[in-house]
């Protein structure tokens, strides 16, 4: 066991901090400290570019794509340095954490040539499309289809949820493009380019009065016959890979992130005296604990071969979900009245202090990427073996 | 930065888990409960005598092997697993390593070889004592294995004495206990001569102890979760087996949600421990408050999952219900050591 980092791991944390600081206190210094994801979408497309230049924008891809071969710790320190520098939620998380990796496991020699690197460059943003309106939690009800026609697949149906479809040039989607088939069989996971006339994008107005989400209409939408990853009517295999990068890697570094959420509900806290309040006090006490048994977990997560446990990744999306709300929660406890005000807006938008938004928006951490009760369910079959859920039969 | 053990620590902890799978049974564990000793003894000579464990924070010149905290913690979690019946968390881990750390070469020469091999047991009370004419008066009721200790680590006044048991002045009365594999005596001294520990500060020893009893909690807890899932799977109701009911399911993950993060955070802890990092007290006090709470609940899950069977002297439901409140109250209930976060953290008012 090793609690310290190794030089070249300190020398890599230097290089991102000093490059991070330079940018963020400089040309970028609009944009550091933003948290909303759908503000200043214009500069946080140049940030992407930037990043993409400096080639800090997918580090952990393959040098040939524009990454830079980063091992698993040095992913998880540029998260935290990007973080701690104020580094605003990436607009193109999808495209970075989520596709990229897909495309890399299971794309062509060619689609990876053509899709990765204007990823890399922060050319080409991405949303994901598979929510529907009757396929949430239960994917396998997808009903979107897709049918091949004279080369091109043709696609219609709707999806909903898609966050940040307002700004991307492409989604995946999961289709079905077998009519008939059930479940998981029988469908695609097909690349959807979204600037053409078969595709519609409505915002939907959410809980915090952002949109960051979207129902997405296609209506005959086309993309080539090529452009799927795996084979047809295997997309379900790749879709799951995928859910798995959501709800694994790509939140490793996000401690950074709770801690600035958490030092912020601190400083309320000293501020108004609540601090003192014993109850309040234990829940602070609970929260950083949290936060720190986060990051050992994470730690033994890059350690999946060592000896104290493995079972810290199946069971960290509901952590740092359930953490996340409930220092919402305690949040509006520390502020009192105080959160129920926001200070007065020149445009009387809605849009709450920032303590109070993180009490709304950590209201979608346990749901979006599996809800809690989905991860329940998969912890106890794939983590204890319990019985496979029940599947009910709803026809007619 | 890494977690992960070192070969030599998976070596450890292969060796004790392999060894203490034969060692202890329900039926060994209970026929120490039953003795009066809480002691199994046939489990204790062996850990001394074949796996030298009795000798691990002892200075190899003294016979012992002297591991670390990692060390210390596999173990621990181990025989919690094993709900072990040994005077080990206040003799090895916390007396012996006291002795270790704070002792003169004599008083180490005098306790150190018998402890180490275990022909000598040692515990600690750390209230209930002042000092008077440089003599020990006053009484705690409190101490682990008392009733079978022969040596007392024993502080007051912000200083730790060694108060061998057979002293003119010390009575020991033994209680009865609600955990029985760890029972509590009252020690009475008065006018006791001891000779104080030169070089121990008693801060150095908590961090240690509390982790310790995190990871047998964490040990402990992953018990109840293995034996209700086992047993989940087997039983039937309403035609199913009780392990497909997803509020079965969903409690059953709860539990192994909470047990990996008091994995994290006893490893946390050793490891801060043994690199002399900044964030030991922290880190052990997070330990002991999160794997206390942790064991407590799924104790207590166990034995609701486990239904009426659960609730019966002959399962074993109630021995790890029960440890895992004396480990929880033990050395600073999880809300004590959640304030002293708080005191580290800092929460004072700002000033301005
Ligand atoms: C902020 C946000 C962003 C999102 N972004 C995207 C995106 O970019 N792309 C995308 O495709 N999707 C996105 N989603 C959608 C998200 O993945 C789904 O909302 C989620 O999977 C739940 O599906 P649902 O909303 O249909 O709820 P439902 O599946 O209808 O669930 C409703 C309730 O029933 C429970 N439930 C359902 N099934 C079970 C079961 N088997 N056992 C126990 N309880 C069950 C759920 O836990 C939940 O409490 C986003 C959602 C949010 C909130």
């Amino acid at each position: 066991m090793r609690l310290s980092y190794t030089d070249s791991e300190r020398a890599f944390r230097t290089e991102a901090a000093d490059w991070l600081r330079s940018e963020l206190c400089g040309e970028f210094a609009d944009v550091r400290g933003l948290t909303s994801r759908v503000g200043a979408p214009e500069r946080r497309l140049e940030w992407e570019k930037r990043l993409g230049e400096a080639r800090w924008s997918v580090i952990g891809w393959p040098a040939e794509y524009g990454g830079r071969d980063a091992t698993m710790a040095e992913r998880v320190i540029f998260a935290e340095e990007y973080a701690g520098a104020g580094g605003p939620p990436r607009i193109n998380h999808v495209g970075v954490e989520l596709l990229g990796p897909t495309v890399i496991a299971y794309g062509t020699a060619a689609q990876k040539a053509r899709f990765l690197p204007p990823i890399a460059t922060g050319g080409s943003i991405w949303c994901q499309g598979y929510s529907e309106p009757g396929a949430g939690s239960d994917l396998g009800a997808v009903r979107t289809r897709a049918q091949l026609d004279n080369g091109e697949w043709i696609i219609d149906g709707q999806k909903v949820w898609t966050s940040l479809a307002q700004f991307s040039g492409w989604a995946f989607i999961l289709a079905r493009s077998e009519p008939g088939s059930v479940g998981r069989n029988g469908l695609t996971f097909l690349l959807v380019p979204l600037d053409q006339a078969g595709v519609s994008i409505r915002p939907i107005r959410q809980i915090t009065g952002d949109a960051e989400f979207n129902e997405l209409f296609l209506d005959g939408a086309r993309t080539d016959q090529g452009d799927i990853l795996g084979a047809p009517g295997e997309g379900w295999d790749v879709a799951m890979a995928l859910l798995g990068f959501e709800r694994g890697v790509s939140t490793l570094g996000q401690q950074m992130a709770f801690r600035n959420e958490l030092d912020a509900v601190i400083a309320a806290a000293r501020a108004n005296g609540s601090a003192q309040d014993p109850l309040i006090r234990q829940r602070l006490a609970q929260a950083e604990i949290g936060l720190r048994l986060m990051r050992f977990g994470a730690l033994r997560m890059l350690d999946q071969e060592g000896g104290a446990g493995t079972g810290a990744a199946i069971t960290y999306k509901i952590q740092w979900a359930s953490w996340r709300r409930s220092l919402g929660e305690l949040a509006m406890d520390v502020l009192g009245q105080a959160g129920q005000v926001a200070p007065a807006l020149p445009d009387g938008d809605y849009a709450m202090p920032i303590l109070t938004d993180l009490f709304l928006n950590a209201r979608a951490d346990t749901i979006y990427g599996g809800t809690n009760q989905i991860q329940r369910n998969l912890i106890a079959e794939r983590g204890l073996g319990l019985p496979r859920e029940l599947r009910g039969d709803l026809k007619g | 930065m890494r977690l992960a053990f070192s070969d030599d620590q998976v070596a450890v902890r292969d060796a004790v888990q392999a060894f203490l799978a034969e060692a202890v049974s329900s039926e060994s564990t209970r026929t120490a409960m039953a003795d009066g000793s809480g002691v199994d003894w046939p489990l204790w000579r062996a850990m001394a005598r074949d796996l030298g464990l009795t000798g691990l924070a002892v200075p190899e010149a003294f016979g012992g092997s002297e591991l670390g905290a990692v060390e210390t913690a596999i173990i621990s979690e181990t025989l919690g697993a094993h709900l072990g019946a040994v005077p080990w968390l206040a003799s090895t881990v916390i007396a012996t390593k006291a002795i270790s750390l704070g002792g003169s070469d004599t008083q180490g020469a005098e306790w150190l070889p018998r402890l180490a091999e275990g022909s000598a047991i040692a515990t600690f009370a750390t209230e209930g004592f002042e000092i008077r004419n440089g003599r020990l008066t006053g009484s705690t009721p409190f101490v682990p294995h008392g009733n079978v200790a022969d040596l007392i680590v024993a502080c007051a006044d912000d200083q730790t004495f060694l108060v061998p048991t057979d002293a003119v002045g010390c009575t020991i009365t033994a209680q009865t206990t609600l955990d029985q594999t760890r029972p509590l005596a009252l020690v009475t001294l008065s006018d006791v001569e001891a000779a104080p520990l030169p070089a121990l500060d008693w801060c150095d020893i908590e961090p240690l102890a509390w982790t310790a009893i995190a990871a047998d909690s964490l040990g402990g807890a992953q018990a109840c979760l293995d034996r209700t899932v086992a047993h989940v799977k087997e039983r039937i109701q309403f035609g199913r087996t009780i392990g497909s009911f997803q509020a079965v399911k969903h409690r059953l993950a709860d539990m192994l949600v909470a047990i990996e993060q008091a994995r994290s955070a006893v490893y946390w802890a050793a490891g801060e421990i043994d690199a002399g990092g900044p964030d030991a007290r922290l880190a052990s006090h997070a330990a002991k408050s999160f794997a206390c709470d942790t064991y407590a609940d799924c104790a207590g899950h166990a034995i609701q999952l486990h239904g009426g069977i659960g609730f019966t002297w002959e399962h074993d439901a109630h021995l790890f219900f029960k440890r895992a409140r004396g480990n929880m109250s033990l050395m600073g209930a999880p809300v004590w050591h959640r304030e002293q976060i708080a005191r580290l953290m800092p929460l004072e008012v700002a000033c301005d």
